[in-house]
């Protein structure tokens, strides 16, 4: 098999990179799926509240996905669903489906677009028992959402991560009785709308500076224990509170699913667990791309649909053969900054970039600054910035003719 | 009327219980869980130990040594993953070196095979990430690593293959002994008799023995932790990283397994609850710092799962393999700490032979077929791979992603003999749920191959014992 372009993942990154490609010129292309339908996460998740920036307008995850799948529907994308790819070697995809069998495929480009799993318990290293009761966040939401059962009644959520605050409406939605969110930082993981809408309507605590220091239970999650934690975020002996629950919903953290892109040899950024791009979201081998949570957790599906639509352009323009180089520099992260996509830059771009963002801890009143070789040659005001949203800025033209090598991105005071 | 039954379905139980089927001879093995391997052997190092520890002239020492010789054919027979990937005592000090040179010599006492004391420069060039303090080392290359619970359940299935019976979901609450023969009182009253009991009952083998028998020895657990790390770290050491033994039992020991994670631990705590396998953040601290003496490369922050595990340490020195004085046709085969495991196979050998001894009438079975086969799927060759699909095209879907397994090898795990019925025992048969995602993803598919293929409804469905339910019921 061969084909110009193959996607790996038909969430919401794949879809617009797809698409994007298509509009840019080209014709063969497969996306390749490892679920039974397209739309990848997006297909759980049925609150409203997608699509603000890219459509004007408020829809829910199965609807932004149709948007991109009646989209694709109407070209020449091939799309194989239920197929796992094992491995990645130079452009030779490898993949599997019960129909197909064992595939070898060429391709002239590739687009990685495989999301973010959920971190797990095991990561965190919650203590105590390990009954049934315990799930993530994500997990969960399947189980409802797309299965149609309920997985408890009395709950606890660790984590004040978006999917733990919708969760904790969802569930209280269906009958269970959420007892409280409790987050390890002293502010919370997920954006404001989501603790206003999710919460504080429903009268759900959040305990800040709390962690989950015991699970008791030995067949099902009976109870869980919960301390307040010091500055070092270690438990506080004598704050314990016991919380009779029999559901514990972790919200942890999401980490870029890049498995195969460690098989594929592509050089991953340690700030990000993602892969390391240019602002052609082109990966450390040439025509190999990615896009979306794979490269960063994002907060929005509209920030995964343009970091595709770019990767999707720009894989075109290698199939085209019109891929400029250029020279490359380095976007380095100062204080208050903790990553920033894309992490490497070609000075001869043409057009303006857009630089995504995390800051470290919550601030107000700053400016984000861009500075090469001790000129600073752009800054942005920010009035308020927490580490749930992710920032961006966008390097015009002119900006980026200062640039003459590497550059750092810091946060100043800026009333 | 069964000619011997085996209370508990664990490593040892499923040892002698499969020695037993190559005889012509009416056997069952009871096993109180809803799955075999649902104790010490779901949950331990996982490694064979060479057999240069146990002091010479013991029990532990001579099945220790045999059984570990015995371990590689029939993991190759039962197609159970293994690996002699060698062993390293790490010695860190003076004393430490004094020790290693004891073990050495009591190793070649047990007739333990290819024993080598290593320098600094050959230990560390066998082990390229090992602590500056390593000072030289004990090399074993006959030790091993194993998937312990896969190979508890090929001993069950079989001996079940082989005409033997095994029941899950069978709590023994009274034996009884009339003229020669035994009565056992199954938890849902079922009662049978037979000529010769073996209790292999683990951490409550002393329960077991003194529902007949006078009290002769008690069973205290000791409590192990342990990290599995990400396959990420599983290139971090290739053998099995010892340090000095102690009272306390082997120490902290850092191992590859035989699915490329590493193992980080155990520490060691004594404790009174025989079902407390809680993990504690005091218990994984002190193994990260005990660990950290063998090698400081590990990144805990790779750590997929903890868990523990208890020993099933008795009140003597030794393993208790022998009849009850005074019940006779009443054998113990308890106390099995480490290595238990690595003593298996031998031991069964032991108490078969003990049974016929005590008058068992044994004859071997022309019929015994000694293989067992299970498709690993990535493992096998492509064009395997691509035959297998068109014949079947359910080994062509991945379910688990972390550890790429397919629905054909969940719903083979499930038809087995003593097939899964929970989602843990997939897990244990063939690794769903294993990976780093921990069944994030393949937990409710696992679910829904279970229920479909065991005609349930969803949330009937367990995650590992009875009660352990993962479902309350559906949504509005």
């Amino acid at each position: 098999m061969t084909y110009d372009l193959v996607v790996v993942g038909g969430g919401p990154a794949g879809l617009a990179a797809a698409y994007e490609a298509f509009n840019n010129g080209i014709e063969s292309i497969l996306i390749i799926e490892r679920d039974m339908e397209l739309g990848g996460i997006l297909n759980q998740c049925i609150h409203n509240g997608f699509g603000l920036h890219t459509f004007k307008e408020e829809l829910t995850g199965p609807e932004y996905a149709e948007r991109f799948i009646d989209k694709i529907t109407d070209t020449s994308i091939e799309v194989k669903l239920d197929t796992m790819v094992l491995d990645i070697k130079e452009k030779t995809i490898y993949a599997m489906n019960p129909i197909d069998g064992y595939m070898e495929i060429e391709s002239k480009a590739i687009i990685l677009a495989m999301g973010c799993r959920e971190r797990t318990r095991g990561a965190i290293y919650v203590p105590g028992d390990r009954p049934a009761g315990v799930f993530t966040a994500g997990a969960a939401q399947r189980y409802i959402n797309i299965e149609g059962y309920m997985v408890g009644k009395e709950v606890v959520i660790l984590g004040s991560g978006d999917i733990g605050l919708i969760m904790a409406r969802r569930m209280t939605l269906e009958g269970a009785k959420v007892k409280a969110v409790i987050e390890l930082m002293p502010y919370s993981n997920g954006l404001n709308r989501n603790i206003v809408q999710c919460l504080e309507d429903y009268d759900i605590p959040l305990y800040l500076s709390h962690t989950v220091t015991q699970i008791i239970g030995k067949t099902r999650l009976e109870k869980i224990v919960v301390s307040q934690v010091d500055d070092n975020k270690k438990p506080i002996k004598g704050t314990e509170k016991t919380f009779t629950c029999d559901t514990l919903l972790l919200s942890v953290g999401l980490i870029p699913e890049n498995e195969l892109s460690k098989q594929a040899g592509l050089q991953i950024d340690t700030r990000t667990n993602g892969l390391v791009v240019n602002e052609t979201m082109q990966t450390s081998n040439e025509g190999i791309f990615a896009c979306g949570n794979v490269l960063h957790v994002h907060d929005l599906v509209d920030f995964v649909t343009q970091e595709a639509q770019t990767a999707g352009k720009y894989a075109a323009s290698y199939i085209k053969d019109e891929y400029k180089k250029g020279t490359s520099v380095k976007v380095k992260n100062g204080k208050g900054i903790t990553y920033t996509v894309p992490q490497n830059m070609n000075t001869i771009s043409k057009e303006s970039i857009r630089v995504f963002m995390r800051v470290s801890t919550p601030s107000y009143h700053q400016k984000i600054v861009v500075n090469c070789g001790g000129k600073e040659i752009a800054s942005f005001k920010k009035k308020t910035l927490l580490p749930a949203e992710m920032q961006s800025i966008v390097l015009t033209k002119e900006h980026l003719a200062a640039i003459e090598g590497d550059i750092t991105i810091y946060l100043e005071e800026g009333k | 009327m069964y000619d011997v039954v085996v209370i508990g379905a664990g490593v040892i139980g499923a040892s002698i219980f499969r020695e037993l089927t190559k005889y012509n001879l009416k056997v069952v093995v009871l096993e109180k869980e809803i799955d075999v391997a649902m104790g010490t052997s779901r949950a331990n190092s996982a490694i064979i130990h060479a057999g240069y520890d146990p002091e010479e002239g013991t029990l532990m020492a001579k099945y220790n040594v045999w059984g570990s010789e015995l371990f590689e054919e029939l993991c190759k027979d039962l197609s159970v993953p293994y690996k002699k990937n060698g062993s390293l005592v790490l010695g860190f000090n003076d004393e430490d070196m004094i020790t290693l040179e004891a073990l050495y010599k009591n190793g070649n006492k047990n007739g333990v095979k290819g024993l080598a004391l290593l320098s600094r420069e050959e230990t560390i060039k066998k082990e390229p990430n090992l602590s500056e303090k390593v000072r030289g080392a004990l090399f074993a290359p006959t030790g091993a690593i194993v998937g312990p619970f896969e190979y508890t359940i090929a001993l069950i299935e079989n001996g079940v293959m082989n005409g033997g019976e095994a029941r899950t979901s069978s709590e023994v609450i009274a034996i009884d002994k009339k003229e020669d023969v035994f009565t056992l009182t199954l938890k849902d009253k079922t009662k049978l008799e037979c000529s010769y009991v073996i209790n292999a009952a683990g951490v409550y083998a002393d329960k077991v023995h003194n529902m007949i028998c006078e009290e002769t020895y008690r069973i205290m657990p000791r409590r192990g932790q342990y990290y599995v790390m990400d396959k990420s770290q599983g290139d971090i050491a290739a053998h099995t990283l010892f340090q000095c033994p102690s009272k306390k039992g082997k120490g902290v020991l850092v191992t590859p397994t035989v699915h490329g994670n590493l193992l980080v631990g155990p520490n060691s705590e004594d404790i009174e609850d025989k079902e407390d396998l809680s993990v504690t953040n005091e218990g994984l601290d002190a193994i990260k710092d005990a660990a950290k003496r063998t090698t400081d490369k590990i990144n805990y922050r790779e750590t997929i799962r903890s868990f523990s595990g208890l020993r099933a340490l008795s009140d003597r020195e030794d393993f208790i393999i022998e009849e009850d004085k005074k019940v006779k046709g009443f054998i113990d085969a308890a106390g099995m700490k480490s290595p238990g495991l690595s003593a298996a196979p031998a031991i069964a050998l032991g108490v078969v032979d003990l049974l016929q001894k005590k008058g068992l009438k044994a004859c071997l079975k022309a019929t015994f077929n000694p293989k067992r086969e299970q498709i690993r799927f990535m493992e096998l060759p492509q064009e395997e791979k691509q035959a297998l699909i068109k014949k079947d095209h359910r080994y062509g879907r991945i379910i688990c992603r972390c550890e790429n397994v397919t629905e054909g090898e969940i719903v083979d795990s499930i038809k087995r003999p003593v097939g899964a019925t929970t989602v843990d025992a997939v897990k244990r048969r063939c690794r769903p749920g294993m990976g780093r995602c921990q069944g994030g993803f393949c937990g409710p598919r696992v679910q829904e191959i279970l229920a479909r293929e065991l005609h349930l409804e969803l949330q009937d469905i367990v995650l590992d014992r009875d009660h352990a339910y993962i479902l309350t019921g559906k949504t509005k």
